[in-house]
């Protein structure tokens, strides 16, 4: 068996996210840099599955972008993975085309799995595991919080949705993409991490897939946003009843 | 501009959230000279459609082989009808189902997709769209290149459509069955029924945090306000992981977004994920045995108390206001 893991960097998003002058990009010089949440779920399955399967497994965790991917494959190869891969894209990708690259991947690599976060935290567009699915015309399993096998090719998966927890089966290869609830992903050992330093990181050049990039979204501001609310504090309940009726106008 | 909306529905009528995707689509086909014809997709939808046809013409695509939103099915269906009809804009409402199914189709139709659109505006002729990122810090504006466009809106951010003079016609959508796929098998849904409203359409929500211990207190506490207000409940992500509430209820950036008139926050420390599911709520007020938690910063009013000594007596308040 072999698992495919998309995974992104992203800021860490507990921080506040400064937005260059001219409004064009953010700033993120001074930013902490982090495996998109959701991608690190998606890995923590990926070993989980490894673990529990009889037969050989490998996992490939992969990045589309450039060298300052290194950092987060290296802990992704600490976390477990069997490989890690750069695929230099030199600019950043919109969904479509992280898709279509990945598709192109696959192809070369021919994975029985992708599982992949369901929204990257930066964006938060959620739409590039549905893409990937779709242009390979594999079946897709969104917002998982449980995975299992049935037998050797085939999967039950829990999907979160909107109106409760929607159980489907869905033969391999397929798209899983990874909810919160899945796993808590392990932090890597001291010693895991020292050996994940050497490790090689395998390149691809994006030439090399033969992907042309087709632009979808193009951004064109970007905006801070403020709270523009001012917190009157109620030093009671009666106080506060007051205030949303009369004040407010709420109740 | 013809646009097609997707409505997301219960087997019974349309959900509010598609009743915004429609007033969005109205809005766009005001400015641009467009028209707007919706899809209901489904088994024995006859009343779904009639009651969309309220707000614009209906295609149904009605169908024993669509009885579940299986993804790949969906997918294609619209991709179908989007391209049989022409359509130059796919509109649904931003949530779990568009998520997994609007943007598959998006994919079958070349990827032109916006998520999760809070505004739009035109720009030399050109349609630009707002949507927030970083877990709602940042507003971008947006401008897709391509057609057909695919956007999902917030409900939040714009009106449900009203109804039409005289109800729009109802026709069949053409759907090749034998082509659809068969790659993912439906087995079921648990939800639970509630006697609360929705928390996505609630005038008023109450939300609870991690400073509730059990589901009993959750009952106790934030449904029997809730209940006192005639409100919805919600709650923040700690409280689903820790198996209290169920995750149908969780708000924030990767769970529901709400913006009701007024937002009750309770024990819940206001993380920037959660805040990102309902700092556009009209108005909203925090209790927290913190002084500095940051929910504060973005609430309206603010009180510093034990949720367990005073949500008690802010019910039996209310319940006495209402005696009186
Ligand atoms: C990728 C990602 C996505 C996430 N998505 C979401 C999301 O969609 N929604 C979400 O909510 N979270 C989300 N989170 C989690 C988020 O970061 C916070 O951990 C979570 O919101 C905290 O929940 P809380 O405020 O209930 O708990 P805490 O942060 O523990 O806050 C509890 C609060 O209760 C107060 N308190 C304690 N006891 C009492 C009492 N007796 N009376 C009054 N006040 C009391 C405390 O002062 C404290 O402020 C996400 C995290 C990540 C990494
Ligand atoms: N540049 C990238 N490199 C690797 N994986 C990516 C990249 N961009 C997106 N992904 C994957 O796609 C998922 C969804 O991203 P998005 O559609 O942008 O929200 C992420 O959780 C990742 O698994």
């Amino acid at each position: 068996m072999k698992i495919l893991v998309p995974t992104k960097r992203v800021p860490d998003t507990d921080q506040r996210i400064p937005v260059s002058d001219d409004g064009r990009s953010i700033d993120a010089s001074s930013l902490p840099y982090v495996i998109n949440p959701f991608d690190a779920i998606a890995l923590e399955e990926a070993l989980r599955i490894r673990e529990a399967q009889a037969g050989e497994t490998e996992i490939l965790a992969v990045g589309i972008g450039g060298d300052v991917y290194e950092d987060e494959l290296r802990s992704a190869l600490a976390m477990g993975a069997d490989r890690a891969m750069i695929i230099e894209s030199g600019t950043d990708l919109d969904p479509w085309n992280v898709a279509r690259t990945l598709a192109a991947l696959v192809e070369r690599e021919r994975p029985d799995l992708v599982l992949m976060g369901k929204q990257a935290v930066d964006d938060d567009l959620g739409q590039t595991g549905q893409f990937l699915a779709a242009l390979l015309d594999w079946p897709q399993a969104t917002f998982a919080s449980k995975v299992e096998f049935i037998g050797q090719r085939e999967l039950r998966v829990a999907r979160e949705t909107d109106s409760g927890i929607e159980t489907v089966r869905v033969r391999l290869p397929a798209v899983v993409t990874a909810d919160l609830r899945l796993n808590e992903p392990r932090y890597a050992s001291l010693p895991s991490i020292l050996k994940a330093r050497k490790k090689p990181i395998e390149r691809v050049a994006f030439s090399e897939l033969g992907v042309d990039i087709q632009p979808r979204i193009e951004v064109v501001a970007l905006e801070a946003a403020s709270s523009k609310r001012q917190c009157v504090r109620v030093s009671s309940i009666d106080e506060l009843l007051t205030k949303l009726r009369d004040d407010a106008g709420v109740l | 501009m013809k646009i097609l909306v997707i409505i997301e529905h219960d087997q019974q009528s349309v959900r509010l959230a598609s009743r915004s995707a429609l007033g969005f689509a109205g809005e766009i086909a005001r400015s641009m000279s467009g028209t707007v014809e919706s899809l209901v997709i489904g088994y024995d939808v006859g009343h779904v459609a009639a009651d969309a046809a309220r707000f614009a013409a209906v295609l149904a695509a009605d169908h024993e082989a669509l009885q579940h939103p299986v993804a790949d099915r969906y997918a294609q269906v619209i991709a179908q009808v989007a391209k049989a009809r022409g359509a130059e804009m796919i509109v649904a409402a931003a949530g779990t189902f568009a998520r997994d199914i609007v943007s598959r189709a998006a994919a079958l139709l070349g990827g032109v997709m916006a998520s999760e659109v809070v505004g739009h505006e035109y720009r030399g002729g050109e349609l630009y769209f707002r949507r927030p990122m970083y877990a709602g810090g940042v507003t971008a504006t947006v401008r897709l290149l391509g057609l057909p466009q695919v956007v999902t809106v917030r409900p939040s951010a714009y009106a449900p459509a009203e109804d039409l003079d005289s109800p729009g016609a109802i026709e069949a959508a053409k759907v090749d069955v034998a082509a659809l796929p068969d790659h993912i098998a439906f087995e079921r849904i648990d939800s639970k029924k509630s006697d609360r409203p929705d928390v996505t359409e609630a005038r008023i929500v109450v939300s609870g945090g991690r400073a509730i211990k059990s589901s009993e207190d959750f009952e106790k506490l934030v449904g029997g306000l809730a209940d006192a207000l005639g409100g919805a409940t919600g709650s923040s992500r700690a409280l689903v992981d820790a198996g209290i509430t169920r995750n149908e209820l969780q708000v924030g950036q990767t769970g529901k977004i709400v913006a009701p008139e007024l937002y009750l926050a309770l024990g819940i420390s206001g993380a920037v994920q959660h805040l990102a599911g309902m700092k556009n709520s009209k108005v909203i007020a925090a209790i927290n045995s913190d002084p500095d938690a940051p929910i504060f910063e973005m609430a309206d009013y603010g009180l510093v108390a034990d949720i367990y000594e005073v949500v008690p007596q802010l019910i039996e308040k209310l319940a006495a206001g209402s005696r009186a």
